[in-house]
């Protein structure tokens, strides 16, 4: 299936309506344009996160989830992991404390 | 509390008319965050109402006003001691909130869209919507 693609969101520490466009953008470009299919996503620099965020990972999910691939989410803080948790999407999405668990869950 | 600055009757400290920009939107959510910080709000707290005014005002901007440049929003908001009230109101047809399925049913779970409401109330004290659906008042109490 090839190597795990990491993202770390470097610059991004808020992933708000006002930026997940382009955030999207460049996440789905993983899958679309350059045909990854193993995306780890490192939520270590991640303090924010709204509803709109949450609407692109589903998207990012489905879109692996189409061509076989697999999405993993590690390293979330504990007030983020709360908003997976109050959405119910802590059970669609697969998430690890670390990214060493997360690259070996591949 | 001081009488005067309470919002149940109506009267804010701040009291702004914003443009249907989400630039606009997170200059307000930074000015309040700094009045809760001020405030010795927890961190908790201020990340709760962070992202509270954050869905609220995307749903005035975005899907209220439909980010129509002619179309203002109203934001209105007092910090007191262990409280934060805050009114935003915009200038679109309105909603009904019961009309909103729920997202954590399982047919609903992976819809990308419909969650700010759900994360308001949980991370509000209180949420209520004006009967024009166009207008959604909000309190944050501590324990």
């Amino acid at each position: 299936m090839g190597e795990v693609t990491v993202v770390n969101f470097v610059d991004r520490k808020i992933l708000d309506e006002q930026n997940i466009q382009a955030i999207g953008d460049q996440l789905f470009s993983l899958v679309d344009e350059l045909g990854r299919r193993k995306v780890l996503l490192n939520f270590r620099n991640v303090e924010f996160l709204s509803s709109a965020a949450l609407g692109k990972l589903i998207t990012l999910d489905r879109k692996l989830k189409a061509v076989k691939g697999k999405l993993i989410l590690c390293s979330i803080a504990k007030e983020i992991q709360e908003v997976f948790e109050i959405t119910r999407l802590d059970r669609v999405f697969t998430m690890h404390k670390d990214e060493q668990t997360a690259l070996q869950a591949f | 509390m001081t009488e005067g600055v309470h919002a149940s009757n109506g009267t804010y400290a701040v009291d702004q008319i914003i443009r249907s920009d989400l630039a606009e939107a997170r200059r307000i959510q930074s000015e309040i965050e700094q009045a809760l910080d001020a405030a010795a709000f927890s961190d908790m707290e201020i990340f709760a109402i962070k992202l509270a005014l954050e869905e609220a005002l995307v749903n005035a901007i975005k899907h209220g006003n439909q980010m129509d440049p002619n179309k203002t929003v109203r934001v209105a908001y007092t910090v007191s001691d262990g409280r934060f009230d805050v009114l935003i109101e915009d200038q679109g047809p309105g909603f009904d909130p019961n009309d909103v399925p729920d997202p954590t049913a399982p047919e609903n779970l992976e819809r990308p869209c419909g969650r700010g409401l759900l994360l308001m109330r949980h991370y509000m004290t209180t949420v209520t919507h004006g009967e024009r659906g166009n207008q959604v008042r909000m309190s944050k109490i501590r324990k």
